[in-house]
């Protein structure tokens, strides 16, 4: 079993070398980006990593060029879990056999986006997951197909504007609400599946390292404040983030072994969900007269969305 | 064009970051490593930027915020200092100006053609009404 890195403070964080590089094609403040340096400077282990299609994929591996120092593969939209899948199954066998060069126990963490997660992949996260395989998923979460100009997903929110599900005059855009990943990947029996945002990078920190120290599949939903889609200035990435964390919207909680749920992140002043909602371009038209009750039914949902986790946090179930 | 047997595969594209032997990356700095030129490292993206942040050095506590959160590696922080950033590699987002806490803030952002120097002859003074 490898070390756990220590990471005290930001400080002691600040001397990782990072493996992931710059003058990848990602928009400039994207939180992908963040999200992925919070995760690869966590460890000091060898990795293996995946990304399905997306924009982490598309902009960090645009020929000739790779933004990856660690061993990367990428196949396809939907496969990104089960090709890290794939290569812990051979080292596993490899490392059985006695024919590894090497004596080294890497890390399996493969990356997809919401719509690679949630929709496209999902089956083959949820075999990867059955299987049992010792790797990481870690969900790029921006709640739309943003690599493709804006599509919802099973992850955007309710009274978004998309391209798909476009606010107008008779509609306030996405009808649905967002899809409950979390309790699905804990409903497959996972060690560990927590949400997290690259705000609260301490959080976040502790989150991947257990995850990563765990044996067994494992599952992330990182919150991607996405400044193209969500439609707010680059310099803002963080100042979002904080409004997403803080109103609750994102609330920050681990699952334990599919059945003990903690909160880990409690703000001290809990935000309106209508300050983070008014921060971002795809919930403007919400402030018009015809939809503002839209408003209250987020702030209600999100409020018995909190109460919900509170008392499962208080029964340990 | 010949079909291909089930069991014959394109040969995939291998994109290697390290020219020679590369141990233990994640202890090895940026300035230590044998980069190959297909590592995006080698590439620059300084002509995306509209805007630069400018460091000032005397107002910087060594907080680290804009280490964590620059999206693109650009903060240069060695020994727990931040030292400066890499132009070759920032986009000019912004957020290391959010996120720095000093009064004056140590970074701020200017107009991409104003020399350094200019713009930190007229750093700004602490802001009294701030704390
Ligand atoms: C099977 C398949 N369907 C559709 C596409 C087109 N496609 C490429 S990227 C993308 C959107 C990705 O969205 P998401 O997974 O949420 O990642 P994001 O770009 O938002 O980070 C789509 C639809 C594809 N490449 N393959
Ligand atoms: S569209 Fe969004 S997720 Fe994609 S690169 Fe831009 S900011 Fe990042
Ligand atoms: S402007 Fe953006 S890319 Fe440039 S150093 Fe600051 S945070 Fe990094
Ligand atoms: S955020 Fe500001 S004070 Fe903190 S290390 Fe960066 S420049 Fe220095
Ligand atoms: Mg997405």
């Amino acid at each position: 079993m490898s070390e756990i890195k220590k990471i005290k403070n930001l400080k002691d964080f600040s001397t990782s070398a990072d493996r992931f590089e710059g003058a990848n094609l990602l928009c400039p403040g994207c939180a992908h980006s963040i999200i992925v340096r919070e995760v690869l400077n966590a460890t000091n282990d060898d990795l293996v990593l995946s990304a399905a299609t997306g924009c982490l994929e598309v902009c960090t591996a645009v020929y000739p060029y790779t933004s990856w120092d660690s061993s990367w593969i990428h196949i396809g939209f939907e496969n990104g879990s089960t090709a890290v899948a794939g290569a812990e199954a051979m080292h596993k066998a490899l490392k059985a056999k006695g024919r590894l060069k090497q004596d080294r126990d890497p890390k399996f963490v493969s990356f997809a986006g919401d719509g690679a997660s949630y929709d496209i992949g999902f089956q083959w996260i949820s075999g990867c997951f059955e299987r049992g395989h010792n790797m990481m998923h870690v969900v790029l979460d921006n709640e739309v197909y943003a690599n493709t100009g804006g599509q919802r997903s099973s992850a955007t929110p309710i009274g978004g504007s998309n391209t798909t599900t476009p606010a107008g005059t008779h509609s306030y855009g996405e009808k649905r609400n967002k899809k409950d990943m979390m309790q699905i990947m804990a409903a497959h029996g996972s060690p560990y599946v927590a949400q997290v945002a690259p705000n609260k990078w301490k959080n976040m920190v502790k989150a991947i390292q257990h995850g990563l120290a765990a044996e067994g599949p494992t599952f992330l939903n990182a919150m991607s404040a996405c400044t193209t889609e969500w439609k707010f200035a680059p310099e803002d990435t963080i100042a979002v983030s904080d409004l997403a964390t803080d109103s609750l919207v994102f609330p920050l909680y681990e699952i334990i072994d599919g059945k003990e749920l903690n909160i880990t992140y409690r703000p001290k002043n809990i935000v309106p969900v209508e300050e983070y909602l008014a921060a971002q371009g795809r919930f403007k038209h919400l402030f018009k007269d015809q939809y503002k009750h839209m408003i209250q039914e987020w702030q209600d949902r999100i409020d018995g969305n909190w109460e919900y986790l509170q008392r499962r946090e208080e029964a340990k179930v | 064009m010949a079909t291909k047997g089930w069991d014959e595969f394109e040969i995939g594209a291998m994109l290697r970051s390290f020219d020679g032997k590369a141990e233990n990356i994640a202890t090895t700095m940026q300035e230590d490593r044998a980069y190959s030129s297909s590592n995006s490292f080698t590439a620059s993206v300084a002509d995306w930027r509209i805007d630069k942040p400018v460091f000032h050095k005397d107002y910087c506590i060594d907080c680290q915020f804009c280490w964590i959160f620059c999206p693109d590696m650009s903060i240069i922080s060695r020994d727990k200092k931040m030292i400066g950033i890499d132009m070759d590699h920032c986009k000019g987002c912004g957020i290391c100006v959010e996120v720095c806490p000093t009064n004056p803030k140590s970074l701020l952002m200017f107009d991409e053609h104003i020399e350094d120097e200019v713009a930190l002859a007229g750093w700004p003074e602490k802001d009294e009404g701030e704390k």
